[in-house]
């Protein structure tokens, strides 16, 4: 029997400052300030009090939300200052209690929001020039220092006892799950034999040697740390590229319903059949054409479809990911004018310099990486009615599969169309749009199938390789769900591998290695005994017994 | 044999003088030992000729040899208690096993962090004290502060002498780091908070080496149990020095009550203050004060630390053959905690709640010299009783940590505690009160100064009259 809700209350991801209970928001100017204060009985679900400013995923729904206002909300900030509002500690990373209670795939959904909200940081610092500068005031153990790690800048409070330590290892036996390995070596480039210490020593590395050592930027005396953190954010405040010539736009509420079986927005539809194992997304064009000067599009503001519908569909990815883990495959469609979509691709395009519309490119991109990200099979249907275009095509690149119903008799033939938006202005983590990796061996055609308007109808779709197959009408239903069930017979965990395999070729980025290594050494060492069996060390902690190891290396 | 292993200028039982790496060391370290005792030492008296006990040796005649000295010159010495042979492991998983003569290297942190912690504590209390001896109330007391804190240094060499001989580089730069903190500052404070509280009259003096030193003898009494046998048997010595702080404190306490219960009885409303002495409330509010942070010293309620500790066999409970069940995994013990404004009995595994098993020794202990006290205020006829509060009051570490409770124990309102906090704990009134009766030093020998009673003996057989500190200036 199938079961997609976990016992828990469901997961929800909209969330508002006025309702923050674990960060403080607060904006100066040019720089904005995101200090950590993690309430202890504020957990998202009960049996763990979150002491010393350690997270759940609900502290970091918080985080995410208030990333996304300092992109939209606030154009003129430059700078975001992230410290501790506690006087003893600035963050003991996620907490061991409630990683202890649960789920494997909850603990791995958990750890990919998690890296997905640091990766924003370091995209909203690289695309929009809002820099980050960490102030360490107090010990930063595990999850905290890899938040340390994904700002530009960290500052370190030369006080005695703040440090900085990754101690999953020697503690818990366990990996920093969220980059903190990847960035130490490929982003700060600490020498591997200095990590390699580093990494095994729980206590962590404290005041001048931090810095020797390149873990932090700067160490600087306690008493003289706020003023050296004020003194440095106004100095990258005023370094700043960003555009901020642009009014913020406060997000208004997402208005989502929610059902037991998926949810319902204006632009997207979940259905979930729980029997079945499968979701259905739905994904509809704008209703009408996109204005194409920036006034009339900030104008629109959170109307804007390329803004609004890409909200619904974050949202709707998150749930599916959190609230309904038994799903192994989903079902993309999309519905409507073909012809709205690529006028808002084209309206955007040419106001890419404005920053309201260079902030919405990136939400969407965004939104796509997450789709990638799912660890669920994906398959695209294109029919009659659907319009898998421009931005839209980008679903059905991001898919494993892709099917196009051949039907002549069609008043409006199926077809696909590429637009400006499919040569690179939304990358996968390997840095390549989804084009690129699509045709890997042959990037000539990539850039020819970029450049062109052409609308491909099934055959020309099967010929040009944008599409897997084109059943004819007649077969269309039983070779669509023969394959849906097929895939749905599979096992999840070999599928989760096989597709992220597949779904990856070309390059090695920070980010791709982050997410690479995660779901491969991570997932596997916290679903191995030394871990997470009976007397494993995730197990033991806090518990009076020592763990105990089987010191077979594999 | 170069300076340092001169056996007469650091007396010691660790055959130093064949010690090439240890010597060393302290060829480093020593200057810079010396360099911080000038510095952040007794300030003002580091030329005068006082008397000391020193220990040369670990004999009976040895560990408690008395002669003036000026404090620099002070021979601090490394002395471990004699081997017990085939000791073996008192305690935990390890239980039963050979103690180890080495550090193992899957314990190396945590003895590290451990020997630190210990280490750190020893000088902060010196520089907590440095400025009291100007306001001594005698020349005996002004020697028995003088003895405490040389011995605080020579304890310091203790836990030196184990980071320079078992931890490699690390242990040096941590030995370096211990005279490079300062009780107090801002941007190097001691690792403890109780080692930051200033501690700047000689009733704070008292109580701290009554309460704060006893802790000290707790944490020494755990890590004597340690598989590690060198700090075992590094702080099976130190005890033994200890003794005399908290000798200190008790006496110090006792002599100010009974100045106290003598100039109520020659006042006609029994008023204390009005008599320049320290009146009994007053008294009882330092207990509060000084008890309750000494209380914090010793850890979380429920600890992985503690359990870990225990489970490796580096930290046992205080004799620990006292116990019966030494492995300590199946027992639970019964701690109450605040759950939605209530107090509730929760049971928490033995090995998690060691800190609080060594807390309750601790605070049997305690009551003891409360009890002397009353005995004494009793027999000078003065109705009032000397507690110790509630181990819930005014914490700032631990489950109880910032949630407002009465001296009962009794969960208060943060109104109420805001209230009447005056009450319980010494407020600016009763500092300055204290400051104003310590303005001069006492130093010509025998006398007292008025708030405090002659000791019932001098030092070593000595007269109370006895010019226990030759001033130079």
């Amino acid at each position: 029997m199938a079961e997609t809700h976990s016992a828990q209350p469901p997961v929800r991801f909209e969330t508002h400052p006025s309702q923050y209970k674990h960060w403080k928001l607060t904006f100066d100017g040019p720089i904005a300030r995101l200090a950590m204060d993690v309430q202890e009985e504020g957990g998202l679900r009960p049996g763990y009090p979150l002491k010393l400013n350690s997270y759940d995923l609900g502290v970091d729904i918080e985080l995410a939300d208030a990333v996304q206002r300092i992109r939209f909300e606030h154009p003129e900030v430059t700078c975001c200052v992230v410290s501790s509002a506690k006087d003893r500690v600035f963050c003991s990373g996620a907490n061991i209690y409630m990683l202890g209670m649960s789920s494997h795939a909850f603990k791995v959904n958990f750890c990919k929001f998690t890296n997905e909200t640091r990766l924003g940081f370091e995209e909203l610092s690289r695309e929009s020039g809002v820099k980050f500068l960490c102030a360490i005031n107090g010990p930063c153990a595990g999850g905290g220092y890899e938040l340390a790690l994904a700002c530009d800048e960290v500052f370190l409070s030369d006080d005695g006892s703040s440090a900085v330590s990754l101690p999953e290892v020697p503690l818990l036996a366990v990996l920093p799950g969220t980059g903190g390995l990847t960035r130490l070596v490929d982003k700060r480039k600490v020498r591997r034999d200095i990590a390699d210490v580093f990494c095994t020593l729980a206590e962590g590395i404290r005041g001048p040697r931090a810095q020797q050592y390149n873990l932090v930027d700067k160490v600087v005396p306690r008493s003289k740390f706020k003023d050296a953190v004020e003194t440095r954010a106004k100095e990258l405040a005023a370094s700043s590229p960003r555009n901020t010539k642009w009014q913020g736009l406060a997000f208004a509420p997402l208005g989502a319903k929610y059902r037991d079986d998926g949810a319902d927005y204006e632009y997207v539809t979940l259905s979930v059949d729980a029997n079945a194992r499968v979701a259905k997304l739905t994904v509809r064009a704008p209703n009408t054409d996109t204005p194409d000067n920036a006034s009339a599009i900030r104008e629109l503001g959170n109307e804007l479809w390329a803004l609004k519908c890409f909200r619904e569909l974050d949202d709707a990815l998150l749930n599916l990911r959190f609230n309904f883990e038994t799903v192994g495959l989903v079902v993309l469609e999309t519905e409507g004018d073909a012809e709205k979509v690529l006028s808002s691709d084209r309206a955007l395009d040419k106001n890419r310099q404005d920053g309201f519309v260079h902030e919405v490119l990136l939400y969407q991109r965004r939104v796509l990486k997450r789709l990638d990200l799912g660890a669920r099979s994906l398959f695209s249907l294109v029919r009659e009615g659907s319009c898998f275009v421009g931005t839209l095509f980008e679903l059905s690149l991001a898919s494993d599969r892709t099917y196009m119903r051949d039907d002549p008799d069609a008043a409006v033939p199926p077809h696909v169309q590429l637009s400006v938006m499919n040569r690179g202005t939304f990358p996968m983590s390997n840095g390549l749009s989804r084009l690129e990796t699509r045709f890997l061996s042959d990037p000539e055609k990539a850039k020819k199938l970029g450049a062109s308007d052409d609308r491909f109808e099934p055959s020309d779709a099967v010929k040009a390789g944008l599409v897997t197959v084109a059943p004819d009408a007649i077969d269309w239903d039983d070779e669509v769900r023969l394959a849906i069930e097929e895939r749905a017979s599979l096992s999840p965990d070999a599928l989760t591998g096989m597709e992220a395999s597949l779904r990856f070729a070309g390059p090695e980025t920070l980010e791709s290695k982050i997410f690479a290594r995660l779901s491969a050494w991570q997932n596997w060492i916290f679903t191995r005994p030394n871990a997470t069996g009976p007397r494993g060390a995730l197990t033991m902690y806090g518990r009076p017994e020592r763990p105990e190891f089987d010191w077979r290396r594999t | 044999m170069t300076s340092i292993a001169n056996n007469e200028k650091i007396p010691n039982n660790v055959d130093l003088a064949s010690d090439k790496r240890l010597q060393r060391a302290l060829e480093e370290w020593q200057p810079r030992f010396i360099d911080w005792w000038k510095e952040m030492g007794p300030e003002g008296f580091q030329e005068d000729q006082i008397y000391l006990r020193t220990a040369i040796s670990v004999d009976a005649d040895g560990w408690a040899h008395f002669d003036y000295v000026k404090m620099p010159d002070y021979r601090w010495g490394i002395f471990l208690t004699d081997p017990v042979k085939d000791r073996t492991i008192g305690f935990g998983d390890h239980f039963g096993k050979p103690v180890w003569q080495q550090i193992p290297g899957e314990h190396r942190n945590a003895l590290r962090r451990l020997v630190v912690t210990q280490g750190d504590t020893e000088p902060a209390s010196v520089e907590q004290q440095r400025l009291l001896g100007q306001t001594c109330p005698s020349l005996y007391d002004l020697r028995n502060l003088f003895q405490v804190n040389v011995e605080e240094g020579r304890h310091l060499w203790a836990m030196v002498y184990l980071l320079h001989t078992y931890f490699g580089r690390d242990g040096r730069e941590e030995a370096d780091a211990l005279l490079e903190r300062r009780s107090g500052t801002e941007d190097k404070p001691r690792i403890l908070g109780a080692f930051n509280e200033p501690c700047e009259d000689w009733l704070s003096f008292f109580m701290f080496t009554y309460f704060t030193d006893r802790d000290g003898k707790y944490q020494l009494l755990a890590l004597s149990e340690s598989s590690f046998d060198p700090l075992s048997r590094t702080t099976r010595f130190m005890l033994t020095e200890e003794a005399h702080h908290m000798f200190v404190g008790e006496t110090g306490v006792l002599r100010v009550l009974d100045r106290a219960c003598d100039l109520m009885k020659v006042d006609k409303n029994e008023d204390a203050r009005a008599q320049g002495a320290i009146d009994l409330p007053t008294i009882q509010k330092y207990i509060n004060r000084w008890y309750s942070v000494s209380l914090d010293l010793f850890g979380g309620e429920v600890s992985s630390n503690a359990a870990s500790f225990f489970a490796g066999g580096l930290k046992g409970r205080a004799k620990e053959e006292r116990y019966e069940d030494h492995i300590a995994l199946d027992a639970t013990m019964t701690i109450p905690m605040v759950k939605d404004g209530r107090l509730v009995n929760e049971d928490v595994a033995l090995r998690n709640a060691m800190n609080e098993v060594l807390r309750g020794e601790y605070i049997e202990d305690s009551q003891r010299g409360l009890d002397k006290w009353n005995r004494l205020i009793k027999e000078k006829g003065v109705d009032f009783t000397l507690t110790l509060p509630s181990s819930r009051f005014n914490r700032q570490g631990g489950i109880y940590a910032g949630i407002p409770f009465d001296p009962s124990g009794k969960l208060i309102t943060k109104e109420e505690w805001e209230a009447r906090k005056h009450e319980w704990l010494p407020n600016d009134s009763d500092k300055t009160y204290i400051k104003s009766l310590m303005t001069t030093p006492i130093y010509e020998p025998g006398k007292m100064a008025n708030w405090i009673s002659a000791p019932k003996q001098g030092i070593k057989g000595r007269p109370v009259e006895f010019e226990y500190v030759k001033r130079q200036a």
